[in-house]
């Protein structure tokens, strides 16, 4: 809590709060959606703003939920005892959310609450917080974290956040905002292009690429200092594709200081710089593997943009896709279980999904420029570019593929999108 | 005023190097060995007729007025067309020690961003190549690439794709 406060008020000295917030725009269903009554909290008005409904309108954005109506509930139930189980059985609940909020003598408030099992007609579990007025949103990811959590089995993303970049004419803003796109702040704005953001697995530090000094030069930001870093990478050439091995402590990018763009490993401070890749062709995109031995990467070496697959150690790469002539960003599920990348097929640019056992693949999306996948930290969702009308947005696809959503602004290009880590209570 | 200047640059680039071969625009004269009006008479030297050599960098006659190289979809070679372009471009750096040069690679705006860095890296490498096979010294010329990021030309059709993919030779001073 205090860390993340520490971050808030870091990133308010940027003192560009973003102003447009995003929209968000469901698209298609999820299938088994478990029905959850979120009822409004006793003494909810004190709040600044309503965290139940915040809290429903996670549950149901995650594609897992679908919201019961709450109406006409009076007096509302603060305590399991005054349910009236029947009644939301009858409303075809399976689950519900009770809870009240007050305002305590030094300004906080308390918000207490309760999951119920409808059918059963027990406590799943509860928990009580104690927030001031600038953490009720929050306060309500966490909710709906736990929520998601008791009745999936997967920990939920909802507290979690993410990375994206803004072009408003000639203008760049890398912001970061809650998974639901409110809340954005910015922690950088140039006149030049921004771009691959990626997160350090603690979630601390942002590493991206900046044209500001007229090509890309690779830095890596600390979220809670207020002045732009020094360059990590700033070699002859280009400096870019920036991944964090899962431990926190390298990074591994792509530079054409011998030559070709090829894929090196380098301390987080651009040291003991070491080159992973030898070819004479195209080597870019690196993505470790969750167990910190392999990276992924897309090379041209056979003629055409491919992913392949090489130990962190060295050795011979390998050829891991084989359809179609242009397979880049490839993007391994924190499972490990799932190779997320984008192949162009007739013309148009998709999302694909490759079971890395059984080598299966299934499309996606069905766009025409969607890029740049990042999966949530649970697995359970990619997020990517795509556009509209020719504007930049940001969608959202449940990884089996039914469940889509749009993230957009108006009048704003938005891209590059980096999903953050869980963070720690 | 920077700015100002650097769109001046822009557009004499884009009026001056497309490679569609744009009909030359009538180039102002150069005149050399021009003589002076005459001198006001009293008490001051006349000056020797300047022999001010205009800079072929800057001449639109010149072989060296063009900048850009252009490509296919996915390709990074360069196409012979444009070997006396990079052979006139080589010729000046080796005669030019001094000179400097920024090879600037673009793409598209299809595709992987971080690919298109890699494939505008390319670009601007085979340049680089050619321009040092033909006189230029390694140290004279860094190919960087802008990827898809900096596109000259921001309709979405395959006019403008193509005048997208595109390397740009930069003299010193001039980026």
């Amino acid at each position: 809590m205090r860390k993340s406060a520490t971050l808030l008020a870091a990133l308010l000295l940027f003192a560009n709060a973003a102003r447009a917030q995003l929209t968000i725009e469901i698209i298609g269903g999820g299938a088994n959606q478990i029905p959850v009554a979120v009822l409004p909290f006793v003494g909810e008005t004190a709040l600044p703003q309503s965290i139940t409904e915040i809290v429903e309108q996670d549950l149901t954005r995650s594609g897992r939920f679908r919201a019961i109506f709450v109406g006409g509930v009076n007096p509302l139930p603060a305590d399991p005892a005054q349910v009236n189980f029947a009644d939301w059985k009858s409303r075809l609940a399976d689950a519900m959310v009770i809870g009240q909020a007050q305002r305590l003598p030094d300004g906080r408030f308390e918000v207490r609450f309760r999951l119920l099992d409808v059918p059963k007609q027990v406590q799943i579990g509860g928990v009580a917080f104690t927030l001031t007025a600038s953490q009720v949103r929050l306060t309500a990811h966490k909710i709906a974290d736990f929520i998601y959590e008791k009745l999936t089995g997967e920990r939920g993303v909802f507290s979690t956040r993410i990375a994206y970049v803004v072009k408003q004419g000639a203008r760049y803003e890398l912001r970061v905002a809650d998974a639901d796109g409110q809340n954005a702040q910015s922690i950088l704005i140039s006149q030049e292009p921004i771009m691959s953001p990626a997160w350090s697995p603690d979630g601390t530090r942002m590493a991206y690429v900046s044209f500001q000094n007229k090509k890309p030069i690779l830095f890596v930001q600390n979220l809670s200092a207020s002045k732009q870093p020094a360059p990590v990478a700033n070699y002859r050439g280009s400096n870019s594709a920036p991944a964090w091995s899962p431990d926190g402590k390298q990074l591994a990018a792509v530079l054409t200081r011998d030559g070709t763009s090829q894929i090196y490993l380098m301390g987080t401070d651009g040291g003991n710089l070491r080159r992973l890749s030898f070819s004479a062709t195209i080597d870019t995109e690196p993505f470790f593997t969750p167990d910190g031995q392999s990276i992924y990467f897309t090379s041209d070496r056979g003629g055409s943009p491919q992913i392949y697959r090489m130990a962190v150690s060295g050795g011979e790469p390998t050829r891991i896709t084989f359809d179609g002539d242009y397979n880049v960003s490839p993007r391994v599920s924190p499972d490990g279980k799932t190779l997320a990348y984008i192949s162009r097929i007739n013309g148009r640019f998709q999302l694909m999904a490759m079971d890395l056992e059984s080598r299966q693949i299934q499309a996606l999306t069905d766009g025409q420029r969607d890029e740049s996948p990042t999966f949530a930290p649970n697995g359970r969702i990619i997020l990517y570019a795509s556009d509209i009308d020719n504007r930049g947005v940001l969608a959202a696809v449940s990884s089996d593929g039914r469940f889509k959503q749009r993230l957009g602004i108006q009048a704003a290009d938005i891209r590059e999108p980096s999903w953050g880590p869980f963070m720690g209570n | 005023m920077k700015k100002a200047w650097f769109s001046a640059l822009a557009l004499a680039l884009i009026y001056g190097c497309a490679s569609t071969p744009p009909a030359e625009t009538a180039p102002a004269p150069a005149t050399p060995g021009q003589t002076l009006p005459a001198p006001p008479p009293v008490g001051v030297k006349p000056l020797a007729p300047s022999a001010v050599q205009t800079d072929p960098l800057k001449d639109p006659n010149s072989g060296l007025a063009k900048r850009s190289i252009f490509y296919d979809l996915d390709k990074y070679d360069v196409k012979d067309e444009y070997r006396p372009l990079l052979q006139a471009h080589g010729k000046y750096l080796a005669e030019h020690r001094s000179s400097k040069m920024l090879i600037q690679g673009n793409c598209d705006e299809r595709g992987s961003r971080e690919y298109n860095i890699a494939l505008g890296q390319r670009r601007s490498e085979g340049v680089k190549r050619m321009l040092v096979l033909m006189g230029a010294t390694e140290s004279q010329v860094e190919p960087v690439s802008l990827g898809e990021e900096k596109p000259r030309c921001s309709e979405h059709t395959e006019g403008c794709w193509s005048e997208n993919r595109r390397s740009d030779m930069l003299y010193g001073g001039e980026y």
